[in-house]
This record gives C-alpha cells, sequence and structure tokens, in this order.
C-alpha cells in the first residue's frame, strides 16, 4: 500500500471515525448533564431572545477594544483564510464530494441540494497564505504576550501545530515543493488534515461547537436577569 | 468583638466602624480553618467543586480557547499588568481537576496521568487569586469572546475552598460569626432593635418591627445598621411618606449574606431562608432589600432556588422600589439641580439587570446625570465587592485598583458620586480616607429620603 493508498483509505476512516465518535462523546457528555430549573422570577419572560448574544459576542463591545481588536482581527483572519480555503478549493469540493458518494452515494448537490460554489485557485492560494501569517502571528503573541504564554498549556501549541499544517502542507503540495513527487505531498497533506480532524475532540478545537453553546446559555441566562449582555 | 483574636500586626477582621488601615507590607499567608490532613483538603474541594456541576457550567470549563481577553476586563489585571490576574487563570486548577476527574475525557486524562492531581499547595496559592483579587464583578464574562460566564465559576470555585477550610481568615470568621449570632458584624437582632429605637427617637420618625401583618418586609444590610444607620432612618422615612404598610422583622432584618461571598453554601441558605420565613410570616408581598449588590443576587436570583419553589412574594431592591414609587408619582422630591454620576454596584447593575431604576430615581432628584466611561453594564467595580474589602492583606491591591474609579468620576466633574450599595460605598469611604481624596460617595437612598417633600397637612 502506497502511502497515498494509506492516507486516503485506512486513515481517512479512521480519523473520520474517530473525528465524528469524540466529538459525539464530547458533546454528549456535557450536554446530557442534568440543567437545575432556575426558579427565580424572571425579570423578562424571553429568554430565548438572549440567543442573540451568539451573534453579539462576536466583536468585543467598545469598552473592551482597545486590548482585544488585535487579537480579534488576527483570529478572523486565520479562522476565514482556514475555512474559505476547506471549503471551496476545487480539489478540496470534488474530494468532498468522493467522500459523500462513498458514504451516502450521493453528491454534494444530492447531499445538500446546493450548487456547491467554488473560489479560483489564486484567491485560495492569498486565503491559505493570510491564514498562514495570521497563525505565525498568533503564535507570536501566544509567546510574547505575559497573559497568554502564562495560560497557555500543550493544547494551545498542539492545536496551533495541527492547525497550520494542512494549510502548510496544502501549499507545498499546491506549489510542489521540495522536489518531492506530488502524490507523496499530497499524501502528507491528507495526513495532516487527518491529524487535525484526529486532535480535533480532544483539544481546543472543539470551541468550534461549544461555542454556540456557551454563548447561547449564558445569553439566555442573563436575558432572564435582564443582565447586561 | 468575639469570633476571632486579632494579632497584633493586623485590626480585627471585624471592626467596621474604626478606619480602615491598610498594612504597609503585609505578611505573605494563607489561611485554613480546621485540621483537615492536605489531602483530604484537595479532595473535599474538588468534590464540593464537581459536585453541582451542571449542564451549563460543565459547557464552560469545556472550552476555554486560552485568549487571554478576559484579562483586559479585570480591574486588578488592569493596574498591575501581572498576568497571575487574568480572569481565567483564576481557576487553573479547577480546570485541571475538571478534566482529570469529571469531563467526558476524565479517563483518558487520568489514566496518561496528562493533568497531573491538584495540590493542596496550589489551591493555598489560589486563594489570593480566588479571594483577593476577585470581586466577582463579572466584567470578566461580559468580555469572554466564548461567552464563559467566569464569574459564576469563581463563585463555584470558592465552594470547593470553603469546603477544603481554605477561606480568608477574615470571611471564615464573618461568616461563623453570621450563623452563630444572626449578623456578620455583630447587628444582633437585640443591637438592631436598640439601634432603631434610638433612631427612632434620634430622628422623631417611626421605626415599625415586627408588625405581624405588612404589605412590605424590608430588610438592611449589616453595613448599614453598624456604620450608616441613617439609611435605616431613610428607609422608614421613604417608607412613611409613600404610605407603605411596611415593617421590619426580628426574625429577617439582615440581608447581608457572606455565606455566598465566602462560598459556604449552607450558611448562605440559611440566611437567606430567614428572610424568606420572615415574609412568609407576615404576609409580605414585596420583600424590599437595601443598597447591598450580593443581597440582591442572594435573595433575588438565588432566593428561590434556595428555598426549593418559586418565592410567595417579590423581591426587590430599593432603587428599584423607588424607582416604581417614582412612576406611581407617590415619591415627591425635591429638586437637586446638581450634576451627579452613577457608580453601578456589579451585583445590581451588569449581573443584576436593575440598570436603569437608580437612573430614574436620580432624575425625579432634578440632577443632571453625568455617565462615567465606560458606564452601566461596563462600569468598573469598585474592587471592594465580593468579599474583598473585608480582607485585610487586600487593602494595598484594593486601592491601586480604586484609583480606576477616582479617575472615571473625576473625568466627569460631577458634583455628587452616588450609588446604591453600602459596600461599594464602605469602598469609597476607605479609599476617600486613604487617598486624602476630596469626593464622598452619597446613597441613592439617603439621597431621596433627604429631599423629601412632604405633603401639607
Amino acid at each position: 500500500m502506497s502511502l497515498l493508498d494509506f492516507a486516503r483509505g485506512p486513515a481517512l476512516q479512521w480519523s473520520l471515525g474517530i473525528f465524528v465518535v469524540g466529538v459525539l462523546w464530547r458533546l454528549l457528555g456535557v450536554l446530557l448533564l442534568r440543567t437545575r430549573k432556575d426558579l427565580s422570577e424572571p425579570r423578562r419572560d424571553a429568554a430565548w431572545k438572549g440567543l442573540r448574544l451568539i451573534a453579539l459576542r462576536s466583536w468585543p463591545r467598545k469598552e473592551f477594544l482597545g486590548g482585544t481588536a488585535f487579537g480579534e482581527v488576527l483570529g478572523y483572519a486565520f479562522h476565514i483564510g482556514f475555512l474559505l480555503a476547506l471549503f471551496f478549493y476545487v480539489p478540496h469540493v470534488l474530494f468532498f464530494a468522493d467522500i459523500a458518494r462513498g458514504l451516502f452515494g450521493t453528491d454534494l448537490h444530492g447531499l445538500t441540494g446546493l450548487n456547491w460554489p467554488t473560489l479560483p485557485n489564486g484567491v485560495v492560494t492569498l486565503l491559505s497564505a493570510i491564514s498562514i501569517a495570521a497563525l505565525v502571528a498568533v503564535l507570536i503573541h501566544r509567546i510574547v504576550s505575559p497573559v497568554k504564554r502564562l495560560i497557555s498549556n500543550f493544547d494551545d501549541y498542539f492545536s496551533w501545530l495541527v492547525t497550520i499544517a494542512p494549510l502548510a502542507t496544502g501549499m507545498a503540495a499546491f506549489a510542489h515543493l521540495g522536489g518531492w513527487p506530488y502524490e507523496r505531498l499530497l499524501a502528507v497533506h491528507l495526513l495532516s488534515a487527518e491529524l487535525l480532524l484526529v486532535w480535533f475532540p480532544f483539544g481546543k478545537l472543539m470551541h468550534a461547537f461549544t461555542i454556540f453553546v456557551e454563548r447561547g446559555s449564558t445569553g439566555m441566562l442573563f436575558e432572564r436577569k435582564g443582565a447586561s449582555l | 468583638m468575639t469570633g476571632t483574636t486579632p494579632t497584633p500586626r493586623e485590626p480585627d477582621p471585624l471592626e467596621f466602624d474604626q478606619p480602615r488601615v491598610s498594612i504597609r507590607k503585609p505578611e505573605h499567608r494563607f489561611d485554613s480553618q480546621g485540621e483537615t490532613p492536605d489531602a483530604s483538603r484537595v479532595e473535599r474541594a474538588m468534590n464540593s467543586f464537581v459536585r453541582d456541576f451542571g449542564r451549563t457550567a460543565a459547557v464552560y470549563m469545556e472550552s476555554c480557547i486560552h485568549c487571554g481577553m478576559c484579562a483586559e476586563a479585570c480591574h486588578f489585571y488592569e493596574v498591575t499588568q501581572d498576568p497571575k490576574y487574568t480572569p481565567i487563570w483564576k481557576l487553573e486548577p479547577f480546570k485541571q481537576a475538571y478534566k482529570r476527574e469529571y469531563g467526558p475525557f476524565a479517563f483518558v486524562y487520568r489514566a496518561l496521568n496528562l493533568k497531573p492531581k491538584v495540590t493542596v499547595d496550589e489551591l493555598q496559592q489560589w486563594q489570593h487569586l480566588l479571594y483577593d483579587s476577585c470581586t466577582v464583578c463579572g466584567r470578566c464574562s461580559l468580555m469572554c469572546p466564548m461567552g464563559i460566564d467566569i464569574a459564576s465559576l469563581v463563585s463555584q470555585a470558592r465552594h470547593g475552598m470553603f469546603k477544603a477550610g481554605l477561606v480568608p481568615h477574615e470571611l471564615a470568621a464573618v461568616t461563623e460569626r453570621a450563623r452563630r449570632e444572626g449578623s456578620p458584624l455583630g447587628a444582633t437582632p437585640k443591637v438592631f432593635a436598640d439601634r432603631c429605637e434610638w433612631l427612632s427617637d434620634e430622628h422623631e420618625v417611626e421605626i415599625t418591627i415586627d408588625k405581624p401583618r405588612a404589605e412590605v418586609l424590608c430588610a438592611m444590610s449589616s453595613i448599614e445598621i453598624m456604620k450608616y444607620p441613617e439609611s435605616v432612618v431613610a428607609t422608614a422615612r421613604i417608607m412613611r411618606h409613600v404610605g407603605a404598610d411596611w415593617t421590619f422583622r426580628l426574625d429577617g432584618y439582615e440581608a447581608t449574606n457572606f455565606g455566598l461571598l465566602t462560598g459556604d453554601a449552607a450558611a448562605q441558605k440559611e440566611l437567606t431562608l430567614k428572610i424568606i420565613h420572615a415574609a412568609v410570616a407576615c404576609g409580605a408581598s414585596v420583600v424590599v432589600l437595601p443598597e447591598c449588590g450580593h443581597a440582591y443576587t442572594a435573595l433575588r436570583w438565588m432566593g428561590a432556588n434556595m428555598y426549593g419553589k418559586p418565592l410567595p412574594f417579590k423581591v426587590m431592591h430599593i432603587a428599584e422600589f423607588l424607582a416604581e414609587q417614582v412612576r406611581a408619582g407617590k415619591l415627591r422630591l425635591r429638586k437637586l439641580g446638581k450634576s451627579a454620576t452613577f457608580h453601578d454596584p456589579c451585583q445590581l447593575v451588569r449581573r443584576g439587570g436593575a440598570i436603569e431604576a437608580p437612573r430614574e430615581v436620580l432624575q425625579a432628584l432634578g440632577v443632571e446625570l453625568r455617565e462615567m466611561y465606560p458606564t452601566k453594564g461596563a462600569n468598573w467595580c469598585c474592587g471592594g465587592g465580593g468579599g474583598v474589602v473585608a480582607i485585610h492583606r487586600a487593602d494595598e491591591l484594593r486601592h491601586k485598583v480604586f484609583k480606576i474609579k477616582m479617575e472615571q468620576i473625576e473625568q466627569t466633574g460631577a458634583e455628587l458620586p452616588v450609588t446604591s450599595c453600602a459596600n461599594c460605598r464602605q469602598t469609597f469611604d476607605d479609599g476617600q480616607a486613604h487617598f486624602k481624596w476630596d469626593k464622598t460617595m452619597h446613597s441613592l437612598l439617603e439621597l431621596v429620603a433627604d429631599n423629601l417633600v412632604e405633603a401639607e397637612p
């Protein structure tokens, strides 16, 4: 079995399996915990309106902007770059379509009802480069900032590594860097993405799911009291 | 004073009547209560921390991304720039214990020993972070991009610290005294009754005590009873002015709840139930809470949960009560014609939701309201909440934090700084004395009482 066959075959199946089971385990592990009914008289009945915090907290209140804008902008830069490159790069879309056919017997259009749009390669390259640059800046900030350095642990650095790795290997494969055969570059790229999938449920990457639950819960709790959001 | 033996270097923790004196070089110390062995202390702390772990708290523990932005919201970090005051760092041992003992992947963490066991040394060090340098003001909760309510986790960690017997001496002492005597600062029922009698004579106002049936039950905070007794008079005057059918009750007059601040859940419940039972006994439809932020949290937002069923009465902070009377046209006030700025008590405003009520009352007093920046929910804490003002070794740090407030108030140029929390007021009085500042914090309640326009007979 070649490295590419391994990356496309068992490694992909196992990493997807670990990702799905791990994410469900961790999410259900907390979501199935009991909550106690709050018996206090609400100030506002429509607590669900607090769900607006999910959108609201996407940018800091103006009072906090001074010290946090730098981190926020970097965060947005690498998140947006990463997600656009992941979901709208032509070879990625073809690859996902392949997986969808394998798993569900239908392509992306059949699965989602969408005509999946794609981005030109040049745009994806630029986005990936921005994302990598932002991630490097994020790492430097983590090391240089006394606050971030103190509160950081293995998870922070390893999650950073598994996030930048697919971007870097993807760029390398696209540019045929290093004089390696394309198949090997592609295999390494796939394996790096699979590493991300495997690590995903165990570390901080899980915030991709929990952020909505957290913001939503806090929003509803606070809205009920009329407290500041 | 009973309850504790003051060491020669420190003023008595319970002595609030005397001017507070800062200790220049406080001894580095950790307090502990009881004779529990170290290992059991840690176990008790963690068991208690995770015991009441519901879904929301667990989700909070799962998803801090260590962005460090909460530091920007914390006044203790703001004035020191010391990373250890980063709010989420104040929970580090508890985060560690959660992952190791309780989270969905706890078995992995334990099996591979990925998160070491928390030690009693760590907990002792964290005492400073969880008590001396956190007012549970919740400003960090407003900043967290993940939406984690960090302040609620600090309260939960304090439960663990209490169970481990690792609470600052002053808080442990006052909580114990509150349970024993009915008041943390010596305002026993007898003292309260005597004070009311004396105040009634002195100020020629009727102070109703132990009326068998009453529509409104009023409660006071011990700081008011002992340090600002004019607030008791002000409450009585206002109740009479609006024609309320009201009373104090000697079985439930004390709204201060040090159980909440210390992390002593049983004491908190006991103190809360006293007021609830008193209100039920006199058939009150409204309980009016004093100018005290955490008393509001304790009864307004946590009372029913302690009682185990919805409260059969409405709970209002005095500022909310006053605003309601203004709206009903029952409060006739002299216009002050001065400028004022309002210091938002965190538990009342940011976390309690009574944001506009105090401002409505100020409006009715005819003041020109000059808001601080930031204000309302994002306002800076006075630095004395969450029990911090009672912890002597925290004085130096608290005074640093207080400078933020002084600057904020100076910038407004307002003549009258006003607040609606006796604990904030006490912190301001202490800060004023320490910095020889020329601004005195005013109580909204007393300002209203001093400017009532009585109807012609």
